[in-house]
């Protein structure tokens, strides 16, 4: 029989040997969401595979149609629902496109400041979970009190912990509060240490790397025409980032570096996240050190609530306060599409406006959605326990593979 | 030459003359707007001719408008040419009684999955496609939910009292 | 630490009634199945965390085989394509078991009222406990737990066995 190379040469069948069928099904430990693999498997080996998705297909773009374009926010939430406010900000974005609003730089940099944090909470729960599904539980322990800091920042902000429906069309509704402030400091200035303590545990782990090195590798070409986004593309090789590509939210302003792998495995796909959690942590500081002066809200009444001492006292503010709460604004008609560097890749919004208070069509670009398809060629050859650090290593979150 | 819209429309307009039916500049990108029976052709051009390679489509879905006669079921591919950082949308129109269009997964791989979900949505059926079935819901569903004639709402709920809900 | 029930106590020996023994018994020592599909997961694993500490209420070993597990938490939206399945690891669990609604879609539907969404498990199995919330906060879900905790403790063993808990379950078709 020939040997199984690591890298996931063809695995030939020979004398003729009955193949195996096992139900990865869609309730078990390690698929983090539910969706479902059917392997036939020749003993360990996995020959072919057969995914089946939709177990939690709640019919987000349907729902969109039924709703003012405010209500739509929570639902954009539950999309990736590790890091919600990326998901928030890019509708919010899509719709001020649609307005032709431009918001002032310091609602640009403060989005930048929270859209960061998403990503390092986002990262940082796919690298715990790989670890845990390898046997390594300490990491998770350790690491989840990073994300609970980084819940108490987002309930300083907007009042929730996950799924935070964060900000308004046009900016925020209030300025950083001091308490937000003394947690960003704080978080900054004890976040590396902390980090480079669950670094030192799994990177150079020698045990670690044998279990994901050479796991689940997809070539630079095969994963272009796979449409991958986010860092399992770069992993494989291609220097595709949204923030750098179609620059949004004044990213321009900011230096920081797009970490890039070889070989497009397990390993690369770690490694490429825990250096993009640094890249945040940058960014993050720049744009907290460098906060510019200036509104927190941008000038649109029709989608912006005006303050509450107005609304008592002037009339005009009270009629737009009774149309933003019923959703009874009329959005220009118009077609937009907008693509925002989500946790996963490139988040994009397609937006079909006939002119009413609801959106005629709204499609989601899911990068989950996208990239899981090449999972069964991935595990192609691999053993059925490389295969299940391959699927955590790719960070499939149910909520945005179905939508 | 850089790729922009007057480059890519000639181009278009040069090979394929009469299957472009028309262009329009809307908010940020060129949507161009092609005759459905040739998509297979002009997808495969632009992917493959050296000077546009688009080799990467960013999405793929669809959309109902039935006030169209005859072009009620539309088909967009918004694609991207990441090396000159150049994208644009593409357009095609079916009639809702006959909506079969040739498919793109051998140009993209990664059109596979969405093209089975406008099928799923939609009803679009896409020609010489591996495994074109329902993606999102239920095998044995007979509506295609996001058409407009199709409510949102299960309607076979009798537990609903619409005294709450505001009817 | 968990109190002594009332009982007569004497020089090595503690007498009190089984129920009671046996009520401490399963209360303290739930071994939870986390049937966790969407955002409320994730709330969950922030419970299972150093933070909230769900092994502190003798959670400590989260079963994912649903022959090992006594309390069945859905937390997540159920959609129909999915309740089949809950109906069958409902099925697979061995008496006495519990179930934990988590979260507004397990409970009701939540915000997803739509063609897909199944609208509350209770259409499908027998549901405890109800944890309200979007998602709820681990203090929530843990009140939850406690909540099963007293029923745990305070259940009739007779109860799994009698006429109307076999009602209960053939009006949800449940053999």
């Amino acid at each position: 029989m020939q040997e199984q190379s690591i890298f996931g040469e063809e695995h030939v069948i020979q004398d003729e040997r009955q193949l195996n069928t096992l139900n990865l099904g869609p309730t078990h430990p390690s698929t983090h969401g539910v969706f479902q693999n059917v392997l036939q498997m020749d003993g360990e080996i996995i020959v072919s595979s057969e995914p089946t998705i939709g177990y939690i297909h709640r019919a987000f773009e349907k729902l969109a149609e039924r709703r003012p374009y405010y209500q739509v926010t929570p639902i954009t939430d539950r999309l990736n629902y590790c890091s919600s406010p990326i998901n928030n900000i890019g509708w919010h974005m899509t719709v001020e496109k649609l307005l032709q609003v431009q918001t002032p730089k310091r609602v640009d940099y403060m989005r930048v400041i929270i859209m960061e944090l998403a990503r390092i909470a986002d990262h940082l729960v796919c690298n715990m979970v790989l670890g845990v599904d390898s046997g390594a539980l300490t990491g998770f322990t350790y690491m989840f009190q990073e994300r609970e800091r980084i819940y108490d920042m987002y309930e300083e902000i907007c009042g929730a912990r996950l799924t935070t429906n964060i900000g308004r069309i046009g900016g925020f509704e209030r300025d950083f509060t001091p308490g937000f402030r003394k947690k960003l400091e704080e978080f900054l200035a004890g976040f590396p240490k902390r980090f480079d303590e669950f670094d030192a545990l799994l990177t150079r782990n020698r045990i670690f790397m044998d279990r994901i090195i050479g796991v689940g590798p997809i070539s630079a070409e095969r994963a272009v025409s796979y449409s991958f986004a986010g860092p399992n593309l770069r992993a494989a090789g291609v220097d595709y980032d949204v923030r750098v590509m179609n620059p949004y939210s004044s990213y321009q302003d900011f230096d920081f570096m797009v970490p890039i792998g070889t070989a497009g495995d397990t390993f690369d796909r770690f490694s490429v996240r825990q250096s993009e959690i640094r890249e945040s942590l940058k960014i993050i500081t720049q744009a907290y050190n460098n906060l510019p002066e200036g509104n927190f809200f941008a000038d649109c009444p029709e989608f912006y609530l005006p303050k509450k001492q107005d609304v008592y006292n002037s009339m005009e503010a009270l009629i737009w306060h009774f149309k933003i709460v019923m959703g009874e604004v009329d959005m220009p008609p118009g077609e937009i599409y907008h693509a925002v560097e989500g946790a996963n890749g490139e988040l994009g919004y397609y937006l079909i406006s006939d002119g009413g208070r609801q959106p005629y069509r709204l499609h989601f670009r899911r990068p989950c959605f996208i990239y899981y398809q090449a999972y069964g060629e991935m595990i192609k050859g691999q053993m059925l326990s490389d295969a299940i650090m391959t699927m955590s290593s790719m960070n499939v979150i149910a909520g945005e593979l179905d939508a | 030459m850089a790729l922009n819209n007057e480059f890519l429309l000639e181009k278009l307009q040069a090979q394929f003359g009469a299957a472009i039916l028309g262009s329009e500049q809307v908010s940020d990108y060129l949507n161009v707007e092609i005759d459905a029976a040739k998509n297979a052709e002009i997808l495969r051009f632009l992917r493959s001719d050296a000077e546009l390679n688009f080799m990467y489509l960013t999405d793929l879905c669809g959309v109902h408008m039935p006030d169209q006669t005859n072009r009620e079921l539309g088909v967009v591919y918004h694609l991207h040419n990441l090396e000159e950082n150049y994208r644009f949308r593409l357009k095609a129109w079916l009639p809702i009684l006959d909506p079969s269009i040739e498919t793109a997964s051998d140009i993209w791989a990664g059109a596979n999955w969405m093209e089975r979900e406008t099928f799923d949505f939609y009803g679009v059926i896409f020609k010489n496609h591996p495994n074109l079935k329902r993606i999102l819901n239920v095998d044995h569903m007979e509506f295609f939910p996001l058409r407009k004639e199709f409510p949102l709402e299960d309607t076979t709920r009798e537990d609903k009292d619409d005294r709450f809900f505001g009817r | 630490m968990v109190e002594a029930p009332d009982g007569i106590e004497g020089q090595g020996f503690f007498a009190t009634s089984l129920d009671t023994v046996i009520g401490m018994a399963r209360a303290n020592s739930l071994w939870p199945l986390p049937f966790a599909t969407s955002c409320c997961g994730i709330e969950f694993m922030a419970t299972m965390g150093s933070n909230y500490d769900l092994a502190r209420f003798g959670a400590e070993r989260m079963s994912f085989s649903p022959r090992q597990a006594d309390l069945l938490m859905v937390m997540g939206t159920i959609a129909k394509k999915m309740g089949p399945i809950l109906k069958q690891v409902y099925e697979q669990m061995a008496e006495p078991k519990w179930v934990i609604a988590v979260g507004a879609c397990a409970s009701s539907g939540g915000i997803f009222d739509t063609y897909s969404v199944l609208q509350g498990i209770d259409k499908i199995i027998p549901v405890d406990v109800y944890v309200p919330g979007c998602p709820p906060r681990p203090e929530q879900i843990i009140d939850g737990v406690m909540r099963i905790q007293d029923l745990a403790r305070s259940e009739s063993l007779r109860r799994r066995s009698s006429e109307e808990y076999k009602q209960l379950l053939a009006s949800y078709n449940i053999e």
